[in-house]
C-alpha cells in the first residue's frame, strides 16, 4: 500500500482514539478556560462575556472552514478574507442605493434579501475565479489565491475608494445582533453551517475525493479522479463561506470596510492548524476546527481583559502556529517510530 | 532550469531566435512597451530626475525580491522577510541611538544583516527539523516577529538616524542640475542592489550551492539522494533571504530618512508577484535573475506611473492582480504542455 495513504490511516486510527491532536486541543482550551476563570472570575466567567464571544466567533470560524476545505485538497486559499470584505461591500452597496425611504416592511425585506443573495453571489464568483485558475488553467493555489487576493481587495477599494459604508436596515443587523430563542443568530449559523459541511466532507463522495486528492495527487489523477471537478467545487464552496462571512460582518458591525480583518487570514490559518488539519492535505475535521475556533477565542476574550495590544495578540498568535505545528509534528514522529 | 547555453558553434541567427522565446525577453518587450505608452501620454516619465527615481525605487523591492527568488527556485515560499526587514532595520537603528561607537555605514550594515540572517536561520531550523510548510511557518514567524517588534521593542519612529546612515542617503553620482535649481544624481544605495544582483548570479550559475538549489526546487528528495546536503542549503536559503531583508530594510530607512516599524510589512504579495512576473515557478526549479529584476522594474514603474497617466491609485492593486493572475496562468500552461505526463497531475 502507498504509505501515505496507510499515513492516512494511522491519522483516522489515532482520531478515533482520542489521543491526537484533538486530545492536545482540549486539553489548551480548558487549561486557558480554568486560568482565565480562576485569575479573573468576575469578567470572564460573566454571561454576557460568553455572549460576546459566542457573537464573535461564527465569522472566523467560518473562515477558518474555508482554510479546512482548502487544505483537505493541499491547497490554500489566502483570499478568503478578501472574498469576504468584496461580498460585504457588495451586500452593503445593495443596502444603501436601493433601500425605500421608510426602512421597514416588505421593500425593506426584500432588499434585505436581494443584498443577502448578491453577496453569496459575489462570494461564489470569487470562488469560481479561484477554481477556474486552480483546477483548469493550473496556478498553484497559493500564487492563484495570491493573486486573486490582490484583485479583491484592489476591487474592493476601486469601489469604495478607502471608505466605510455603513446604516443597514434592522432586518439585516438581526443577522448579526439578533437572537433566536435565546441563542445569537450568528452561533445558530456557525452550528448550521459546521453541520451540512461536516456532512458533506464525511458523507459525500466529494468529501472523499478531496480527502484522496490532498493524500496523493498523483494516485488520484491515476485513479481517474475528476481532480478539476474537486478542485473546482472546493474553491467555490470556500468562496461561498468566504461571502457568508461578509454578511456577518458587515450585519455586525454595521460597516463594510475593504481592509476589514487584516488579520484574520493569519487566525484562520492558525486555527485550521490547531484544529488539526494536515496543511499538507488528507486531513481535517470540522469538530476539530470547532473547537480550535473556541479555544482561540477564550484565549483572544482573556488578552482583552488582560490589557494586551493588538501586536503582543499577533505575537502570541506566531508563537502558538509555530509550537502547535512543531508538536504535532513530534507527535506523529513518536507514533511513527513506536508503530 | 536554466536553458542550457548556446554551444559556440550555434549561428548569431539562432542565438537571437532562442533569446527572443524566452520569457526574460518577452517582460523587456512589455517593459519598454509599456515605457512608450507613459512616456506618449506624459513625457515628464523620460526625464532624468523621474529615471533616477525609478531606479532609486527599485532598490528596496529588488533586493528583496533576489532573496524570494532563491526561495521559490529552491521550491518554497517565504512570507515574513518585511517582518524580517522592518524588525533588523528597526533594531539596528535604537542600537545606534543607544552606542554612538555603532555610527559606521559599515557597522550598521553588518549589525541589519546579522540580525537578518539570525531571523532567517530561525525559519531555516523551523522548516527543516520539523519538516514543516513554508508558507505556516513563515506566516507564523511573521506574526511572531512583527507583533514582537511592536509589542516589546517600541512602535515610535526614529527621526535621528545615525550620520553615516543619513550620509549614505544622500550620497548621489552622475549628478545633473535641474531647471528648477538643486542638481538630481543616481543615488548610490543603487549599486547595493547591482552588487547584490551579481552575487545571487554568481551563487546561482556559478557554484555548487547554486545547483543544489534548482536541484531542491526540481526534485527534492532527487536533489537529497544525489548528497545534497539539504540542511546546509535550507540554512543558506533562509538565512540569506534573511540577510538581504536586513540590508534592504537598511536602505529603506535611509531612503525614508527614518525607521519606522510599521514599514515595509505589507509589500511581500508585491515582491512575490515581481519575482513570478519574471518567470520564476512556485513549485520549484525555474527563475532567473535577469527575469526577477525585471519584473521589479515593471511593478515600480506602474506604481509610480499610474498617477502620471492618470489612473486613480486604487487601481493599483486591481491591475497587480490581474498582472499576477495572467502571468502565473501563462507559466502553469507552458509547464502543462511540456509535461511529459499524459495525465495532468495537480501539483499544490
Amino acid at each position: 500500500m502507498n504509505p501515505r495513504v496507510s499515513s492516512f490511516d494511522r491519522q483516522a486510527s489515532r482520531w478515533l482514539r482520542g489521543d491526537g491532536s484533538l486530545g492536545r486541543l482540549l486539553l489548551l482550551t480548558v487549561a486557558v478556560f480554568v486560568v482565565l476563570s480562576v485569575t479573573n472570575p468576575g469578567r470572564f466567567l460573566a454571561a454576557d462575556n460568553f455572549e460576546s464571544m459566542a457573537f464573535q466567533f461564527p465569522e472566523l470560524a467560518l473562515l477558518a472552514f474555508a482554510i479546512l476545505l482548502t487544505m483537505l485538497s493541499a491547497g490554500i486559499d489566502l483570499s478568503v478574507v478578501a472574498t469576504a470584505n468584496l461580498a460585504g461591500i457588495l451586500a452593503a452597496l445593495v443596502m444603501t442605493r436601493l433601500l425605500p425611504e421608510p426602512a421597514d416592511g416588505a421593500g425593506a425585506r426584500a432588499v434585505v434579501a436581494l443584498a443577502g443573495a448578491t453577496a453569496l453571489a459575489g462570494g461564489a464568483a470569487c470562488g469560481s475565479l479561484n477554481g477556474f485558475l486552480i483546477a483548469r488553467v493550473g496556478i498553484s493555489p497559493i500564487l492563484a489565491t495570491l493573486g486573486t487576493l490582490q484583485l479583491f481587495t484592489g476591487l474592493a477599494l476601486v469601489i469604495t475608494r478607502g471608505h466605510a459604508i455603513y446604516g443597514y436596515p434592522d432586518a439585516f443587523l438581526f443577522l448579526g445582533n439578533g437572537t433566536l430563542l435565546g441563542l445569537p443568530v450568528p452561533f445558530l449559523l456557525f452550528l448550521a453551517v459546521a453541520a451540512l459541511l461536516a456532512g458533506l466532507i464525511n458523507r459525500t463522495a466529494f468529501g472523499v475525493e478531496a480527502r484522496l486528492l490532498g493524500t496523493n495527487p498523483v494516485a488520484a489523477a491515476f485513479a481517474g479522479l475528476p481532480v478539476a471537478s474537486v478542485l473546482f467545487r472546493t474553491y467555490l464552496l470556500s468562496g461561498l463561506l468566504g461571502g457568508l462571512t461578509g454578511l456577518l460582518m458587515i450585519a455586525r458591525t454595521n460597516s463594510a470596510k475593504a481592509d476589514y480583518g487584516s488579520s484574520y487570514l493569519l487566525q484562520a490559518i492558525l486555527i485550521a492548524v490547531l484544529g488539526g488539519v494536515n496543511p499538507a492535505g488528507g486531513f481535517g475535521t470540522v469538530l476539530g476546527v470547532s473547537l480550535a475556533v473556541v479555544a482561540l477565542q477564550c484565549l483572544g476574550s482573556g488578552f482583552t481583559l488582560l490589557g494586551f495590544s493588538n501586536f503582543a495578540r499577533e505575537f502570541v498568535w506566531g508563537l502558538f502556529l509555530l509550537l502547535i505545528m512543531i508538536l504535532n509534528r513530534l507527535a506523529e514522529r513518536r507514533k511513527a517510530t513506536s508503530g | 532550469m536554466n536553458p542550457p547555453a548556446a554551444p559556440a558553434s550555434a549561428s548569431l541567427a539562432t542565438r537571437l531566435r532562442r533569446a527572443a522565446g524566452r520569457h526574460e525577453f518577452l517582460l523587456l518587450l512589455l517593459i519598454v512597451a509599456l515605457c512608450g505608452l507613459i512616456g506618449a501620454r506624459n513625457p515628464a516619465f523620460f526625464s532624468w530626475d523621474n529615471g533616477c527615481n525609478l531606479l532609486k525605487s527599485s532598490v528596496t523591492p529588488g533586493i528583496l525580491a533576489l532573496g524570494v527568488l532563491l526561495v521559490l527556485i529552491s521550491g518554497h515560499i517565504d512570507i515574513s522577510f518585511p517582518a524580517i526587514a522592518a524588525c533588523s532595520m528597526y533594531v539596528t537603528c535604537l542600537a545606534a541611538r543607544a552606542l554612538p561607537a555603532l555610527d559606521h555605514l559599515g557597522l550598521l550594515f553588518l549589525l541589519a544583516a546579522a540580525a537578518g540572517t539570525a531571523l532567517g536561520l530561525l525559519n531555516a531550523w523551523l522548516i527543516h527539523r520539523f519538516e514543516l510548510p513554508a508558507l505556516i511557518v513563515t506566516l507564523g514567524t511573521a506574526g511572531l516577529i512583527r507583533g514582537g517588534l511592536l509589542a516589546f521593542v517600541g512602535t515610535r519612529i526614529i527621526t535621528d538616524l545615525p550620520a553615516s546612515l543619513v550620509a549614505f542617503s544622500k550620497a548621489q553620482v552622475f549628478e545633473r542640475a535641474l531647471a528648477g535649481g538643486g542638481t538630481v544624481g543616481l543615488s548610490v544605495s543603487f549599486f547595493v542592489l547591482v552588487a547584490v544582483a551579481v552575487g545571487v548570479w554568481l551563487v546561482l550559475n556559478r557554484t555548487l550551492l547554486g545547483r543544489g538549489i534548482y536541484a531542491l526546487g526540481g526534485a527534492p528528495e532527487a536533489a537529497r539522494r544525489a548528497g545534497f546536503n539539504l540542511a546546509l542549503l535550507h540554512g543558506f536559503i533562509y538565512g540569506l533571504v534573511g540577510l538581504l531583508a536586513g540590508v534592504a530594510g537598511l536602505i529603506h530607512a535611509a531612503h525614508m530618512r527614518n525607521a519606522n516599524p510599521f514599514d515595509i510589512v505589507g509589500i511581500e504579495l508585491t515582491v512575490i508577484a515581481a519575482v513570478v512576473l519574471g518567470g520564476a515557478s512556485i513549485t520549484g526549479g525555474r527563475g532567473t535573475v535577469p527575469g526577477a529584476l525585471l519584473g521589479v522594474a515593471l511593478l515600480v514603474i506602474i506604481n509610480h506611473s499610474l498617477l502620471l497617466v492618470g489612473l486613480a491609485s486604487e487601481w493599483h492593486q486591481v491591475l497587480l492582480g490581474l498582472i499576477i493572475i495572467v502571468s502565473t496562468g501563462l507559466t502553469a500552461r507552458r509547464a502543462r504542455r511540456r509535461s511529459a505526463s499524459a495525465v495532468p497531475v495537480y501539483s499544490p
